[in-house]
């Protein structure tokens, strides 16, 4: 596969929709099995880290950052690109004037967050663990979206 | 080989899961120049799901651009399960501090087997106030928040951060200010 350049947004379009979306089915049982057996799925783990009474939440945020952090620097270092030959970038979350989305966005986030016990990720890890209820947080989290989508256009950002 | 299962069958210390979690990162980037991030798939099931032209944030070509979200997702309900029934046994404890125990046996929490107590989350307590609240009104604002925030913990949380995004961290502040009010303030009151 020759190394391709994106330009323009049909490229860039294409680019998205490459074949072979099996690897990222892959990539999420792995994800999957690894979030459920740190815990970080668990209801109780987010009360005892709202509680600072842990490390652990700490530990595994701390540590997958760091490790991240890393891996990016490797992959930009030696200019690794995608298993299809594309360059890798990291797109940003640009800040807006007053960040607002960011803080008011995220209060609102941590909120569900304490309650639920489990963010997005976690409550599809859930779903399969055997907690069926938790089809109802994730049905609450999708007409969630759809308000904010509803929304938009009145909201600060 | 029955060792090997045995020792997997145990929690995965942080300092084994964390790593392994942001590993996450540079295999979808490798993968196929994919930004690690779970809560955009919301936003591509409510683009699938609902009639066309609700409203611009859902009106996107999701199958290009959400396809492997929604995979990814969707192997993430293969690998929990795989993780609940091949590699933990049914009586498995959390190993939460004495003093989180202490803490929610107060609010009438009782610590027993499982991920999350049975007691708030099973299907009759959604019926209950607090049961409602935790699950129903919960999971609206982690929808929500993440999509008005444009990420949660992996998106901001360690993609943001790990490429040194002041907007990941203006966001992740705001994820804790969020959950100690509700922790601290909130839950107290309802529980």
């Amino acid at each position: 596969m020759s190394p391709t350049t994106v330009t323009t947004p049909e490229e860039a379009l294409q680019a998205e929709a490459r074949p072979g979306l099996l690897r990222f089915l892959v990539a999420g049982i792995w994800f999957g099995i690894v979030l459920t057996k740190s815990e970080a799925v668990s209801w109780y783990r987010i009360q005892e880290m709202f509680r600072f009474q842990s490390i652990h939440m700490y530990g595994i945020l701390g540590s997958a950052v760091l490790t991240a952090a890393v891996s990016i620097f490797v992959i930009r270092r030696l200019r690794l690109r995608t298993t299809y030959g594309d360059e890798i970038h990291v797109p940003g979350r640009p800040m807006t004037p007053r960040g607002t989305r960011f803080w008011l966005g995220g209060t609102a986030f941590g909120f569900g967050w304490a309650l639920l016990g489990a963010c997005p990720g976690p409550i599809y890890a859930l779903i399969g663990a055997g907690y069926g209820v938790m089809v109802v947080g994730l049905l609450g989290a999708l007409v969630g979206t759809f308000t904010y989508g509803m929304l938009r256009a009145r909201l600060p950002h | 080989m029955n060792d090997i299962v045995q020792l997997l069958s145990q929690p995965w210390p942080w300092y084994v899961s964390g790593p392994l979690i942001g590993l996450t990162v540079p295999a979808l980037l490798l993968f196929g120049g994919k930004r690690f991030g779970v809560s955009s798939s919301l936003r591509h099931a409510c683009a699938a799901l609902l009639p066309a032209g609700r409203s611009d944030y859902f009106r996107y070509p999701w199958k290009q651009l959400g396809g492997w979200n929604l995979m990814f997702v969707g192997g993430m309900v293969v690998g929990g399960w795989m993780a609940a029934t091949l590699l933990t046994s049914s009586d498995a404890v959390v190993q939460i501090s004495a003093a989180t125990v202490t803490d929610l046996a107060a609010l009438g929490v009782t610590h027993g087997p499982g991920l999350v107590p049975e007691e708030i989350f099973r299907w009759s307590s959604l019926a209950t106030p607090a049961g409602f609240l935790i699950i129903v009104v919960g999971g609206f604002f982690v929808g929500f928040g993440s999509r008005y925030a444009d990420g949660c913990t992996s998106g901001h949380g360690i993609t943001g951060l790990a490429t040194f995004q002041l907007s990941s961290l203006i966001a992740v502040l705001g994820f804790f200010a969020g959950g100690l009010l509700v922790t601290h303030v909130l839950l107290p009151i309802v529980l």
